[in-house]
């Protein structure tokens, strides 16, 4: 169970950990738009500028390179099938041999659909290896701020969404207690799928019983202590803008802006 | 059925981050015992114990357990037949209540360990358990576990263990949460059903009282290692030994050398009662 990382944060103090979460998402979601504008003649050329750019993150992250490439291993059957997809049913370009089924430009397509796949994951693992849960709920506050003009309100979400990923290893833990108490009765979770799904039942009881319990607990702490989302709260940890950010976005920009010249959609 | 456990060594986490949580533990549990495991927080209690049942495996190359005629190191070890056998109570039991009632809840185990039991049988059975968790079975048996107190929750899932009729009965931290008079009654619960339900009973808990009270032999366990076995007496004899491995003194040992300070020598196996007697003997009194 505790092999399931959810919110996969590394820990450190790097540049790009330090970066303001709002910047770091907005630049995260402009480079993966940077990822799918990749096209045109030159599209080895933006690439090549987006794996660059991702591989520069990493470092200057701070982050293992292993770690970034093990979010790739959860979606990898993803990646085979869309590549695999590509080359049977693409029939662009020659055939590779005589009367052959696969086409040199279907092979080449089927390997940037798996990179673009595989750069967007890496991208975004990077954000979250990068940014706490507690960081990432801040920063989607303060993105989504302008909604509040229309009533949406913005800081319930983002409290919901930062109490969700809080209480996620909780309940991974959870369930692996759940999960051990049943089996000390006896459960056994093999077998068929039919099986397995009635397995599950002892757990999931408990395992709902008690976020309801957890819930209330909160609800009631929360009220202890007066909480409100009122328009006047202000926050412990104030996150300003800072050189970092503003690098990170000159780059970001360029990136781009440089995929978009590179596309040749921009004809000046 | 007796425990043994040779040469146990267990880690978590991956090659890369290993964190070791037993190290190298030899450990004999005879049949009958009322047997303490203390430690303090994160010494590796909760891994050593979850070895008895087979809810965590003994690693590759990192030594033995064999409960009964059980060997858990052998690939082809019965492991339901090993779980009817060891009962296993967590913290907080009444976290694994699920079932509609009472009975179905404390149906669950026995069903699955003699699914061949008829219906007749399996109800006296339930019917026992129960009553020896001190419920009342005929009011019970109906009700939804959710609608019951916590004291009452965690007796019918301590019902729930032993209804199978194990011959260990393993506790992990079982009377957390409780206060003082529930903690009171859950100890008298656990010596009527070490008199005639379970053989054996192996406690883990941080309440020293409890252990010097109840025990009649105690593990430490420091950093994941085995450093001391023996009685309550022989455990708690050495203050700054004890304190080295982050315990407290029961309160009859505390006092104990308390007394001694003041030129009073007692001499008593540390519990209650075992104290008074020799706090009499030693002001030459009757009793
Ligand atoms: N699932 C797990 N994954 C990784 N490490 C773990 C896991 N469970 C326990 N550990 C580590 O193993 C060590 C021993 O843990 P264990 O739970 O056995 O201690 P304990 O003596 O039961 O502590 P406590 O008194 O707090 O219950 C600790 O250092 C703990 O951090
Ligand atoms: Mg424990």
């Amino acid at each position: 169970m505790k092999d399931v990382t959810f919110g996969q944060y590394y820990p450190s103090h790097s540049f790009v950990h330090k970066m303001n979460p709002a910047i770091k998402i907005l630049l995260t979601i402009a480079y993966i738009v940077g990822v799918f504008l990749v096209s045109g003649d030159n599209y080895y050329a933006g690439f090549l500028a987006c794996v660059v750019f991702v591989l520069i993150a990493t470092i200057t992250a701070r982050v293992p390179i292993f770690r970034v490439l093990k979010s790739i291993k959860a979606i990898i059957f993803f990646v085979l099938l869309s590549a695999i997809l590509q080359i049977f049913f693409n029939k662009d370009g020659t055939p590779l041999w005589e009367n052959g089924f696969i086409t040199d430009k279907a092979l080449i397509a089927s390997g940037f659909i798996a990179l673009r796949i595989i750069l967007v994951v890496m991208g975004a693992s990077l954000l979250t290896l990068t940014t706490s849960p507690v960081e990432i709920a801040d920063g989607t506050e303060v993105l989504l701020a302008p909604l509040k003009l229309v009533k949406f309100p913005v800081h319930e979400f983002a409290l919901i969404m930062s109490i969700a990923l809080r209480f996620i290893p909780t309940l991974l833990e959870e369930t692996d207690r759940i999960i051990k108490a049943q089996q000390a009765r006896g459960a056994e979770f093999e077998g068929g799928i039919f099986k397995k799904a009635k397995a599950m039942i002892p757990v999931l009881i408990p395992l709902l019983i008690g976020s309801f319990r957890r819930a209330d607990e909160l609800a009631d702490a929360m009220d202890s202590r007066c909480y409100s989302g009122s328009k006047n709260r202000t926050k412990y940890k104030k996150m300003g803008l800072t050189y970092r950010d503003a690098i990170s976005f000159i780059i970001t920009g360029g990136l781009v802006a440089g995929v978009v010249l590179l596309n040749g959609v921009v004809i000046l | 059925m007796q425990v043994k456990i040779e040469n146990l060594s267990y880690s978590y986490g991956s090659k890369k981050l290993k964190v070791k949580a037993v190290n190298d533990i030899c450990l004999e549990i005879k049949e009958g015992e009322f047997f303490g495991v203390v430690g303090h927080t994160g010494s590796g209690k909760s891994t050593l114990i979850q070895h008895l049942n087979g809810l965590i495996k003994v690693q590759k190359d990192s030594g033995k357990v064999i409960v009964g005629e059980y060997d858990l190191t052998d690939k082809k070890c019965d492991f339901k037949g090993l779980r009817a056998k060891v009962g296993m109570v967590f913290q907080y039991p009444e976290y694994q209540l699920f079932a509609e009632t009472v009975f179905e809840d404390v149906k669950f185990g026995l069903k699955n360990f003699y699914p061949n039991l008829t219906e007749k049988e399996m109800e006296e059975r339930i019917k026992k358990a129960v009553e020896t968790v001190g419920l009342d079975y005929e009011k019970i048996k109906e009700k939804s576990p959710f609608e019951l107190s916590g004291g009452q929750k965690r007796r019918v899932a301590i019902a729930g263990v032993i209804v199978s009729r194990p011959e260990v009965l393993v506790l992990d931290e079982p009377v957390a949460g409780l206060d003082p008079t529930g903690k009171r009654e859950f100890v008298s619960l656990l010596h009527a059903l070490h008199n005639d339900f379970v053989k054996t009973i192996i406690i883990v808990s941080h309440d020293m009282n409890l252990i010097a009270e109840n025990c009649d032999r105690v593990a430490v366990l420091n950093k994941g290692n085995l450093v001391k076995v023996g009685t309550p007496k022989e455990v708690f004899m050495d203050k700054v030994k004890v304190e080295e491995w982050g315990l407290e003194l029961p309160s009859t040992a505390y006092l104990t050398e308390k007394l001694r300070e003041k030129g009073i020598e007692i001499d008593s196996d540390l519990t209650i009662k075992g104290f008074i007697d020799g706090y009499i003997r030693a002001k030459g009194g009757e009793k």
